[in-house]
């Protein structure tokens, strides 16, 4: 029971480190690197997108993700830690 | 007050508060020394792995570096801050759980391996010891233009204060050392940065007033058209163009971000913190105290690089200001009168330009160019000594915990008590010290150019291995041995050939795949990675403890050890 509730665990936090890094990349590399020059044609203030995402906006992106990551794996913790909780309590039960 | 007397207070307030702090957190065990007892506050471990961090490379030298290179700077912004991500996404959190000092007994135990740990403790001692020669160096270089004592005496004064605290206090003295000195940057580096946001463009903050209007006496329209226009003109690059092929910034990115993940000092505050949970906020709050620095950086690389051209560019050299005459006798700004006008032709065209600006002054600079109050100009020199001192602190510190107790205590000594350990540390950082201070009085000529070295040997060495080492349960010591060695000396000899056997075809038409030296971390990364992956493939799985160790460490909970 716990190893099951171990392996939930892992597999949550995998696809959540997988989704965020998508984002990781996609704004890094992607927008700040490949597609740069495509952005750069649409203009905000005295920016143009490309070049502001790329000195600027994928730091705070970054920042972001961090705190996202931080908000769900807390979450995630509780849950584990209640889930585990429990099925040790059924499991004496049982023994009972 | 002249900058002189306002540098020398500001330089003796913030020393004697870092001794002061020395004195009040000495270390009494190997735990307090190597990870501060493991009782650190994440916020306050965030502003110490700030301070860790931002170097004197990043303080004095990057919003030079990206002045110069415009757009293409952009790999130093996010390489130096998306490795960030990777630290709190893939390693710091399951390396507190692991619960060790160090990064090579991380490797050596999950390797349950010598040999890895001794390649590890290589790795981690090249690494330290080429960054921390840099930081001797811009300690050096702030001791000779502001304090106006030669670099010699200037690094010995900055060797004795990091050798007070670094060896009585250990990572104890250094984290609220590092906090201190965090604040001091973080200060020095945003009042001017404010203050010629405000002139330039009327806007406080200087995230904002990099895309705002000048004022009327920089001439109105848009900051950054203003200098692609001003670029233009005199046949420099356009500013917010890239120059460098895109593959190539993506591989210096990459290779940067892979580096940071790796970097053995900036792991280990991990290590300090009280758990899990903590280790993850503390990488949170360490990359905000670090994008305050590193999104204003852009910002004052534009303003000076406006600044620079409209002070500097057509004027008569016998009335340049006196900042200019100040800085041309260290030889960081020369001139050289070729059409001999007697003025300053400031252009692109490497013919006819008379003016050669070391990059690593812009910052140091910055405030006089703008003409700024002198206690300003002197406040960024005790930024720039704590950067570069906070750093050195840290990397010294790795050193000395890698032959004390990786070295010493796990491979050769295992016998020795505490207190013996603890003494070899001390002994260890004191050496660590002299040879540092050593090579900023006496710096190898190629020191900016290994710093690539640093960062490709982190990212191709260490970073595979760890991250392996928890997210793959049957990555086994042959895999991880044969993806270290493999990494790391094709990213070795890469560089060694295009910096120092070959210099002459360091150019994108020799490189492979058009990446350059900077950049060729990335591949040793992923040829780590499919190397470490096909022999562990091919050979026996590790033993079934360590595998029960690898699924302990993806869990919540306390840390395995102690």
């Amino acid at each position: 029971m716990s190893d099951k509730n171990a392996q939930s665990y892992w597999e949550s936090n995998i696809k959540l480190v997988i989704k965020l890094m998508c984002v990781w990349f996609f704004i890094s590399f992607g927008c700040g690197i490949l597609f740069v020059d495509a952005l750069d044609t649409i203009r905000f203030g005295g920016f143009k997108l490309g070049f502001w995402i790329a000195q600027q906006g994928a730091i705070l992106v970054f920042v972001a993700l961090i705190y996202i990551y931080i908000y769900y794996m807390d979450k995630l913790d509780d849950r584990y830690k209640k889930d585990s909780l429990e099925s040790s309590n059924e499991a004496t039960k049982e023994a009972e | 007050m002249s900058v002189q007397i306002w540098t020398i207070i500001f330089v003796f307030l913030s020393f004697s508060l870092y001794i002061g702090i020395a004195i009040w957190s000495r270390a009494g065990s190997t735990k307090e020394f190597y990870i501060a007892g493991g009782g650190v506050h994440p916020l306050a471990n965030g502003m110490a792995t700030a301070a860790d961090w931002m170097s004197a490379a990043s303080f004095i030298s990057m919003a030079g570096l990206i002045s110069v290179l415009g757009r293409d700077g952009t790999f130093y912004l996010m390489g130096w801050t998306g490795g960030y991500v990777l630290l709190a996404l893939l390693l710091a959190p399951y390396l507190r759980k692991f619960g060790k000092f160090t990064v090579p007994d991380f490797i050596g135990d999950r390797y349950y391996s010598k040999s890895a740990r001794l390649i590890a403790v290589f790795c981690a001692i090249t690494v330290s010891f080429v960054y921390v020669c840099g930081q001797m160096q811009g300690a050096g270089i702030v001791f000779s233009r502001f304090l106006e004592v030669d670099i010699t005496t200037g690094v010995l004064i900055g060797m004795t204060i990091v050798f007070f605290y670094a060896v009585m206090g250990g990572m104890k003295g250094i984290t609220y050392t590092q906090v201190a000195q965090y604040c001091v940057l973080i200060f020095a580096f945003m009042v001017p940065a404010i203050f010629i946001s405000i002139l330039m463009t009327g806007q406080v903050i200087p995230q904002v007033g990099f895309g705002s209007e000048l004022t009327e006496a920089y001439g109105g329209g848009y900051l950054l058209d203003r200098l692609d226009n001003l670029s233009q003109e005199l046949g420099f690059a356009t500013y917010t163009e890239g120059q460098r092929s895109t593959q190539d910034v993506f591989f210096i990115t990459a290779a940067l971000m892979f580096g940071t993940a790796g970097l053995p000092h900036v792991i280990i505050r991990f290590f300090t913190v009280p758990n899990v949970r903590d280790a993850r906020r503390s990488a949170g709050y360490a990359l905000i105290f670090i994008a305050i620095l590193y999104t204003t950086a852009p910002a004052v690389a534009a303003f000076a690089r406006t600044n620079l051209i409209n002070t500097v560019n057509n004027i008569e050299y016998s009335a340049v200001p006196e900042w200019f005459t100040q800085w041309e006798t260290t030889s960081l700004i020369t001139f050289d009168d070729k059409n001999n006008d007697g003025r300053i032709q400031f252009v692109g065209d490497p013919e006819a330009n008379e003016l050669n600006v070391n990059r690593d002054i812009i910052v140091l600079a910055n405030p006089e160019i703008a003409g700024l109050p002198n206690w300003v100009v002197a406040l960024v020199a005790a930024g720039a000594l704590a950067a570069a001192l906070s750093t050195a602190a840290g990397l010294l510190l790795v050193i000395s915990t890698s032959v004390a107790h990786d070295f010493l205590k796990r491979s050769f000594m295992p016998t020795i008590s505490e207190k013996q350990e603890l003494l070899y540390a001390r002994i260890s950082i004191f050496c660590a010290v002299l040879i540092a201070g050593y090579f900023g009085i006496n710096p190898p000529a190629y020191v900016a150019q290994v710093v690539a070295f640093a960062f490709g040997l982190a990212a191709a060495s260490f970073f595979p291995a760890i991250v392996l080492g928890i997210f793959r349960k049957r990555m086994n010591k042959e895999g991880a041995i044969a993806g270290m060695i493999t990494g790391f000396s094709f990213t070795a000899l890469y560089i060694i050939y295009f910096r120092f056997i070959n210099p002459t075809a360091d150019n994108a038409e020799n490189w492979l795949f058009g990446i350059s030296p900077e950049g060729i971390g990335t591949v040793g990364t992923l040829l780590n990675f499919a190397v470490a992956l096909t022999v562990a493939k091919y050979t026996p799985d590790p033993p079934k403890e360590v595998q029960e160790i690898v699924e302990e460490i993806r869990l919540p909970g306390e840390a395995i050890v102690r």
